[in-house]
């Protein structure tokens, strides 16, 4: 099958291409680089660690900043301590620090997570917990509230409880929506909404079950979020699996970029998207179910964060992983500094107030620049 | 570098979308796949880049089966546009041509001087470089197709695997598209609706009816009314083109079934 000599083909030149250069006169000699975003990433750094101090400081006893800097001096260096200031050391310390740290990594965590998300199943809606993980948390979470089982880990029954419901949710959203053309994105997030109302259903029935009032209550307190449990003990963990959640998505952006383009396509960019995704599945949901043992499900955050990112910095993932942890975090210690401060000694649950703050903000930004919401 | 199926069968569902399919195409050359709908055109090339495994038969590269590549690998040595090109973030043009690198790059590493240089040069080879910081989806359909086109090209590749890649484009774009495609120099396997376009635009032709290759050969050669009466059901007669001297089709009534 000898194919004739092109050379003496006449089609070769019949079709002209566009000249380039002349009807070309944005052309120039190498890609426009686009801003790093090394400054932003500096700047939301400084401003977290300022944030910090400052949901340390504030609060329902206020603490001067120099006081707190002094404690937390004392406290990272094993310094000296008068008896007078043990009341404050405690707040600040015992109560105030692992609180705020915590508000860093479920918003980072969260912002990190939700990106992923919306790249797993190619949908701009998605959130954390589109996998159904929240409300497979929120079964287990009540299921020691209203009923007493883990009774044997303690203090700890309701995180375990909530990161086995999560896992366990997640298992069966993945098995459910398993296909021989591997994971599908529809298929996910529809197999992920589907056993979320089945999950919230059981939840309800759980607590229109229970025998006192307080069962509906920590509950309701429990899909909403609150960083009130944060403790020394939990937030290492934590800690790590967000750490690690980012890490292996800032190292996958490139190829998250491609399974953007499609399946087909990221396969001709040379990565394979079945097993992407299902890797993406195991991260999501290992770090989803980690943050909602230790704080509930902290809604909007995961939803918004993207966006409010791709708004700044574009849609490229290697920028946008860069920039949504820093900003999730140090959004998530305001939003919970306002949280346990508005209605003292009352404290609002953590969704209300993400939702209070991100919705004006969102429409603002969103308004103010031509930003497309995916494809359509 | 070469492209080569040898007996290539794919079977989904119990039902068998091609049967034995045999092709070449040589390196260099432009080769068209035509047919109608469902004849297997885009089962064939999803075959080629991967997006399909056969259920027999071999997908040769260069010599080499493409399934026992490394999708890496085989990313390097071939590009393709497909037909699920929708894009759901907000991208730019500059941020999608890159994407053609990074079956070059490691999992880390930024975008080097060498790699902004390669994509600016698919952009103007494109006729595109002056879109390098719109947005992708505001792009019209001519546009996009030419950026998706430097995508493929800033990957370097040998062979370029095309699926319609004129759908819903006016006839100055097609030509253009066609042009560009011809001009690139690489090894091409595109499947193509227009029989005229594909006649002035490939070396050769196959044309496929129900998953089989019913004829092949220049489109002199294939472009027959018989191949056409028989193929697409429509009576056709062939004329030369005025200046090429490609065959190209005037149609009659569809044929009764």
């Amino acid at each position: 099958m000898a194919s004739p000599p092109l050379a003496s083909s006449p089609r070769r030149e019949e079709l002209t291409p566009p000249e380039p250069g002349a009807s070309d006169p944005g052309a120039s000699a190498s890609l426009p680089r686009r801003r790093s975003v090394l400054p932003l990433v500096l700047a939301l750094a400084v401003l977290t660690l300022g944030s910090v101090v400052c949901g340390v400081a504030f609060g329902a006893v206020q603490v001067p900043f120099s006081d707190v800097l002094r404690l937390l001096r004392a406290a990272f260096t094993g310094g000296f301590i008068e008896p007078a200031d043990l009341p404050r050391y405690q707040i600040v310390w015992q109560i105030r620090l692992p609180r705020v740290l915590l508000a860093v990594v479920v918003g980072a965590g969260l912002s990190a997570v939700g990106v992923a998300s919306q790249a797993l199943v190619r949908n701009a809606l998605a959130d954390p917990f589109v996998l159904g993980v929240s409300s497979g948390a929120a079964v287990g979470a009540t299921a020691v509230i209203t009923m007493g089982v883990f009774a044997s880990f303690g203090i700890h029954a309701v995180s375990v409880a909530a990161f086995l419901g999560a896992l366990l949710a997640t298992a069966v959203v993945y098995l459910a929506a398993r296909s021989p053309r591997g994971l599908t994105p529809l298929r996910l997030v529809l197999t992920g909404t589907a056993m979320a109302y089945g999950f919230t259903a059981i939840s309800t029935v759980l607590v229109f079950f229970a025998a006192h009032g307080e069962a509906a209550r920590s509950a309701m307190f429990w899909s909403f979020g609150s960083l009130g449990g944060a403790t020394w003990e939990s937030l290492p963990v934590a800690a790590a699996v967000v750490a690690l959640g980012v890490g292996y998505l800032l190292a996958s952006a490139r190829r998250l970029n491609a399974l953007a383009m499609g399946d087909e396509t990221a396969a001709t960019l040379g990565v394979d998207a079945t097993r992407m995704r299902r890797e993406l599945f195991v991260v999501s949901a290992a770090v989803t179910g980690v943050l909602v043992a230790v704080s509930g499900a902290v809604g909007f955050v995961g939803l918004m964060m993207p966006h409010l990112t791709r708004m700044l910095v574009g849609a490229d993932h290697r920028r946008v992983l860069a920039v949504a942890p820093l900003l999730g975090g140090c959004l998530l210690i305001w939003v919970d500094l306002v949280a346990r401060t508005l209605v003292p000694p009352e404290e609002l649950p953590l969704g209300v107030l993400t939702a209070a703050f991100g919705v004006p903000l969102f429409l603002v930004l969103m308004r103010r620049r031509g930003y497309v919401f995916g494809g359509r | 570098m070469d492209v080569e199926l040898t007996d290539v069968t794919v079977t989904a569902a119990g039902r068998r979308l091609i049967s034995d399919l045999r092709l070449r195409v040589p390196s260099g050359a432009v080769v068209g796949l035509v047919g109608p709908n469902g004849s297997g055109k885009s089962t064939t090339l999803r075959c080629v880049y991967r997006a399909l495994r056969p259920s027999a038969g071999r997908v040769l590269l260069g010599g080499d089966d493409v399934f026992a590549l490394s999708l890496r690998d085989s990313a390097r040595r071939l590009a393709a546009l497909t037909q699920d090109s929708h894009v759901e973030f907000d991208f730019t043009v500059a941020e999608v041509v890159t994407m053609g690198r990074s079956p070059h790059k490691g999992l880390v590493g930024p975008d080097t001087d060498q790699d902004r240089e390669i994509c600016a040069e698919a952009l103007r080879r494109v006729g595109a470089a002056h879109l390098a910081a719109r947005s992708f989806l505001t792009l019209s359909g001519g546009e996009r197709q030419r950026v998706l086109i430097a995508r493929a090209l800033a990957q370097r590749p040998a062979v370029l695997v095309l699926d319609e890649p004129t759908n819903h484009l006016d006839i100055r774009h097609q030509l253009e598209v066609l042009a560009l495609v011809r001009q690139a120099g690489l090894t091409v396997l595109a499947a193509l609706h227009d029989l005229n376009l594909a006649a002035a635009a490939c070396d050769r032709l196959y044309v496929l009816a129900e998953g089989r290759v019913v004829a092949s050969g220049t489109p002199e050669e294939v472009l027959t009314p018989e191949v056409v009466a028989e193929v697409f059901g429509v009576r056709a007669h062939v004329v030369a083109h005025p200046t090429s001297g490609a065959p190209q089709l005037i149609f009659d009534a569809p044929l009764p079934r």
